[in-house]
């Protein structure tokens, strides 16, 4: 199980949070004409890395707050968390 | 009864409390303290068991974790308790155990045929055997597979046992009290570090309880004994013994298993049977101490062959005997230390050396006590089938190729050793890659991936001195590092006997002409034969030979036979251990219950559950619940011997005539605060938001961002920049964390707050063309009428003093009304409507009338809303904004959900008005068509309609709004139906949605 930073809470067990999956997405702007394939890549695609990968994470069972976590996807290891709205590396 | 084995002057077991238990129905008697392998030893008893695959008499080969063989059935209270390793139970009163694997009875057992027939059973036997024909596999192959397979069997009864969780934070965590454990934990505890000490054995201190050392003047089980006792006074440490740490994961997180009732006779009531420890540690210190290796040689499973250092256990802790004429064969200087104790008991042993002339200080203190030591001698073969009656052994060359001077000599136990296996198993749990040392031909740690580090034996540091010392200051360095403390602790003198090198030889050669079984796994009957049988069919890698040999496989998971395995195949393939490599070690390092990883999470504990405030008037008024999510809601309202069917139609039918209550506590709700609410409901919903005016509700659908609908239910504006949502009862934990979502990542600059106010507001629904004047009853000083009150509008209102708020929404299509109160209140206000409604011929509603009353309205639910429907599919599409954007638009203009024969939602009765159509039914065209038969949809919800008394569903169908008034088939392959029907409006009922304005 991990053991995770929440940058408003502190370190937590994993069970307290729902994993939300890849942090680098971005939605494309609302109102913005985009060709199929960009939505689609937006909805759909998704890297799979093994090893760093920044993903987003929900702190379900805490504050309630999304941060963005840095991962190796193979070790586990955790380099950084960040709040929603702090600026990734 | 008298122990004939039990020695009078040694060992731990408390002479005073006898101990009576039976196995295999025969009654013994130990004492208190003993486990059930002492037990049975002093008692002369060796045979307990059949292996796995040949059915050959099994005894005992060990005497804790590592044990492969003896594994007994516990039977306790009428429930059976498989897998209990005869080493690690101690014994209670009334115990009752019997054997596993064998059929009749452990010494007549007709299995063994397969013993005379293990010419037929080589390795992969089962995968060239049961290949063909392919129809025997059910009826034949796997039912005899299945017979086969397994030790013991489960109780498939009701656990009546209760289980526990504990979770636990520490600084540092240590896995073992053997010499290293002790010293560290000491160490540590007294720097001021937050210490866990788990021991899997009853008593503490490992190897010190059997050694011949000294410690600061101490004996090593006196010594064990003072510091275990001054840890249990510290505050900042745990102490656990019969707990088991069998698992090392992510973030350093362990998991250990204490045995808390496993050793009492009767189960204790508020005393839980077991209980699982999560620990998260900051460090850990492996000190799991390490595992006597066999040696190899023809029938080395014979019962009375075993670990020496079991021997010595066995005699040091439990004073008894394993043999009275006992043979010692060994590669090394530990086997002398259990001869010399079995010289010390009166017993003469003899030593069989593989090397040649090795001198060292035990070596000589053997020969002084006149003890008999044969150098460059090996056992051949064990002899006796049942028990070792006698060993051919013979003088080996120096190439340790060829025996000569074969002879036979009488002999009831062969104590052996093959020098220590490191457990590296945590360590390797943890991700550490291991690292082969040639000195003592095993694997131990390397670099340690998480906070771990291995200490003592486990380390492959086999000299007390070296053990101890490393332990205090490993302790130390640890402890320093956390708690940045300097409170050093000296470190005691040690006195030991030095040892001399051990032999790397392992594996006795086959004499000329015989063909003697020499097992490597003992638990799974993998021979020297079956390895290289594997290997010459083209098996390479270990994990391959492992799988197809079962090699290691089994219940102990090779704690005994790994490294002789890896040792035989590098030789076979002239290669060294490290080359080979080991397999991989995954949790758990020992069997562990399934009920201690359930803990009391079981049936109703299985979730939480979730009650309206309303629940126990539920209750008294004959309410028969229905889960739905955690919530439990009134299904029905039983009256007399009324059936679901019964009942829902009668509630259905008077919301339709007169007027009905259903609690919708369940529904979710969430508070939607801030000046830019109304633009980010905007985003969410499909339909048009901004123009809302305060005290109005609107109906709105939400997407996910793929197009798929995720949730409908009505928002109210509360005031300026407060809406008040709800959700269905289902997804309201999802919208949840999808509003905070967006409001968190995608549009921070939104000022708006979102919170679930669920629990907060109880909810009943008032339907049915009386409701109206039920209200104008139970809110005298406010205008409900049609004006003052029209169709999704809201008010917040007196409720015989409770502050209400009246919304009029309707999910029956009748008149209806949703009335909210804070939850405390609920009860009271369900209870007014109730009093007030009599009058009005009122009667609460469960959720199947509830389902009656949309179905036929056609209003979508969850089982329309299944994750697979666009607003369109579900005739929504009226909803979907033209004008502005919202989450998920973009995915509507993809081809596939522009079609124009795009799946809609219909209405389906059948033919002859009588014939209910099963949810899940298929539409087809035509019931006759080859299979696989064109399907046009399914039948999503059927009802029983009130309206009109004939059964009614709603179906998802290819170009649905094109086939109104077809005759299509209802087929349901599942209850074997085929029903003719009519394709009409989804609307049944009330089509333009008059009564609703009323």
């Amino acid at each position: 199980m991990l053991y995770i930073f929440c940058p408003h809470c502190g370190s937590r067990s994993q069970n307290e949070f729902a994993y939300g999956g890849d942090a680098t997405v971005k939605r494309p702007e609302l109102n913005k004409e985009i060709s199929d394939q960009e939505w689609n890549n937006f909805v759909y695609l998704r890297k799979s890395p093994r090893g760093k990968h920044l993903e987003l994470w929900h702190h379900i069972s805490g504050c309630r707050q999304w941060i963005k976590v840095e991962r190796d996807t193979s070790t586990h290891e955790i380099f950084k968390t960040y709040k929603a709205d702090e600026l990734t590396e | 009864m008298s122990q004939d084995f039990r020695l009078d002057n040694i060992g731990m077991v408390n002479r005073n409390k006898k101990i009576s238990f039976t196995f295999n129905g025969k009654k013994y008697f130990g004492y208190e303290g003993d486990t059930i392998a002492s037990a049975l030893i002093a008692n002369g008893v060796h045979l307990v068991g059949r292996s796995f695959k040949y059915h050959r008499p099994r005894g005992f080969f060990g005497v804790g974790v590592d044990e492969p063989y003896a594994i007994l059935q516990l039977e306790r209270n009428n429930e059976r308790d498989p897998n209990i390793r005869a080493t690690e139970q101690e014994i209670f009163e009334g115990l009752e155990v019997k054997s596993v694997n064998c059929w009749p009875s452990v010494n007549f057992d007709i299995g063994a045929i397969n013993n005379f027939l293990k010419m037929f059973f080589p390795a992969g036997f089962y995968y060239k055997t049961f290949m063909w024909p392919p129809s025997f596999w059910y009826k034949i192959y796997e039912p005899f597979i299945r017979m086969a397979a397994g030790f013991g069997e489960a109780s498939i009864k009701h656990d009546k046992e209760r289980y526990e969780h504990k979770y636990e934070y520490c600084d540092l965590l240590i896995t073992g009290s053997g010499p290293s454990g002790l010293a560290s934990a000491y160490a540590a505890a007294k720097n001021g570090a937050r210490v866990i000490l788990a021991e899997d054995k009853p008593r503490y201190g490992g190897s010190l309880l059997t050694s011949d050392v000294n410690i600061g003047n101490q004996t090593g089980a006196e010594w064990s004994e003072k510091i275990i006792t001054e840890l249990k006074s510290m505050s900042n440490v745990i102490v656990k013994n019969r707990s088991q740490v069998f698992g090392y994961y992510d973030h350093n997180m362990l998991v250990m298993s204490e045995r808390i009732s496993d050793h009492l006779p009767k189960t204790q009531k508020y005393l839980p049977k077991q209980r699982l420890w999560y620990i998260r540690a900051k460090e850990v210190l492996i000190s799991s101490g390490s595992i006597e290796r066999p040696l190899v040689f023809g029938n080395n499973d014979t019962p009375g062959v075993m670990l020496s250092s079991a021997a010595k256990e066995y005699m040091k802790v439990y004073g008894v005997l394993v043999g009275k004429k006992p043979l010692i064969f060994t590669n090394n200087d530990s086997g002398y230390e259990t001869a010399i104790e079995f010289k010390k008991n009166g017993v003469n042993p003899l030593i069989l050396d593989t090397r040649k002339e090795p001198s060292s200080d035990i070596i000589s203190e053997a020969k002084n006590l006149g003890i008999e030591i044969k150098f460059s001698h090996v056992v051949v073969a064990a002899k006796g089938y049942k028990k070792v009656k006698s060993a051919d052994i013979a003088k080996i060359s120096d190439n340790k190729k060829d025996l000569s001077n074969i002879e036979n000599i009488k002999c009831d136990c062969i104590c052996v050793s093959g020098f220590w296996t490191p457990s590296i198993h945590l360590a390797s749990q943890s991700g550490n890659k291991s690292e082969f040392n040639e000195k003592i031909d095993a694997f131990i740690p390397k670099k340690s991936k998480q906070k771990e580090n291995t200490i003592g034996s486990a380390n492959g540091k086999f000299t007390l001195e070296e053990t101890i010392n490393e332990a205090f200051d490993k302790g130390y360095e640890v402890s320093n590092k956390i708690t940045e403390n300097n409170n050093k602790v000296s470190i005691p003198t040690v006195v030991e006997k030095k040892s001399t090198e051990h032999d790397k030889f392992w594996c006795v050669p086959l004499p000329k002409g015989k063909s003697y079984k020499r097992f490597l796994d003992f638990q799974n009957d993998v021979a020297v034969s079956d390895i290289e049988l594997a290997l010459r069919e083209g098996f390479r890698s270990i994990e391959h030979v492992k799988r197809y040999t079962t090699l290691g496989m089994a219940t102990d998971q090779g704690k005994t036979s790994n490294l002789n395995g890896l040792q035989l195949v590098s030789d076979i393939e002239n290669k060294v251990v490290p080359q080979v490599g080991h397999t991989t070690f995954r949790p758990p390092y020992t069997p562990v219950s399934i009920g201690a990883i359930v803990g009391r999470e079981v049936g109703k504990h299985s979730k939480p559950t979730r009650k309206s405030p309303m629940h126990e008037w539920h209750e008294k008024n004959n309410a028969v619940f229905v889960d739905a999510g955690v919530w439990l809601r009134p299904r029905y309202y039983k009256q007399g011997n009324e059936t679901l069917f019964e009942a829902s139609k009668r509630e259905a039918k008077n919301v339709r005539k007169n007027v009905g209550v259903c609690d919708v506590t369940t529904l979710g709700k969430i508070d939607v605060k801030g000046p830019d609410a109304a633009e980010f409901l905007n985003r969410v919903y499909t339909n048009a938001w901004l123009k809302l005016p305060v005290g109005k509700a609107r109906y709105g659908v939400m997407l996910r961002e793929d197009g798929i609908v995720m949730d409908d239910g009505t928002t109210t504006r509360i005031s300026e920049n407060h809406y008040h949502m709800t959700t269905t009862t289902a997804q309201a934990a999802n919208v949840l964390s999808h509003l905070e979502y967006y409001l968190q990542l995608v549009w921070p600059e939104l000022n708006v707050n979102v919170v679930s106010t669920t629990e907060q507001w109880a909810g009943a629904a008032i339907a049915g063309p009386n409701s109206r004047a039920l209200l104008m009853k139970l809110f005298p000083n406010t205008d409900v009428s049609n004006e003052g009150l029209p169709f999704m509008g809201y008010k917040e209102a007196d409720l015989f003093g409770i502050p209400a708020k009246i919304y009029r929404i309707s999910f029956s299509g009748e008149l209806a009304y949703e009335v909210n109160v804070e939850s405390d209140y609920g009860n009271f206000m369900w209870e007014k409507i109730i009093e007030v409604g009599k009058e009005f011929q009122i009667q609460p509603y469960g959720t199947e009338a509830l389902s009656t009353l949309r179905i036929e309205m056609g209003h979508v639910a969850g089982s329309e809303l299944d994750g697979r429907t666009i607003p369109h599919d579900a005739s929504l599409e009226g909803l979907v904004s033209k004008k502005k954007d919202f989450i998920g638009k973009r995915s509507l203009s993809r081809s596939a959900f522009t079609k124009s024969d795009r799946e809609k939602i219909v209405g389906v009765v059948p033919l002859d008005k009588t014939t209910s159509i099963p949810e899940g039914s298929y539409i087809v065209k035509d019931p006759k068509a080859k299979l696989p038969n064109p399907k046009l949809g399914h039948v999503s919800a059927s009802c029983w309609s009130v309206e009109y008394d004939n059964p009614f569903s709603l179906a998802i169908i290819k170009d649905g709004k094109n086939m109104i008034g077809q005759k299509l088939f209802a087929m349901s392959p599942l209850k074997n139906k085929t029903i003719p029907v009519e394709i009409v409006s989804s609307h049944y009922v009330d089509p333009e949605g008059k009564r609703v304005r009323a």
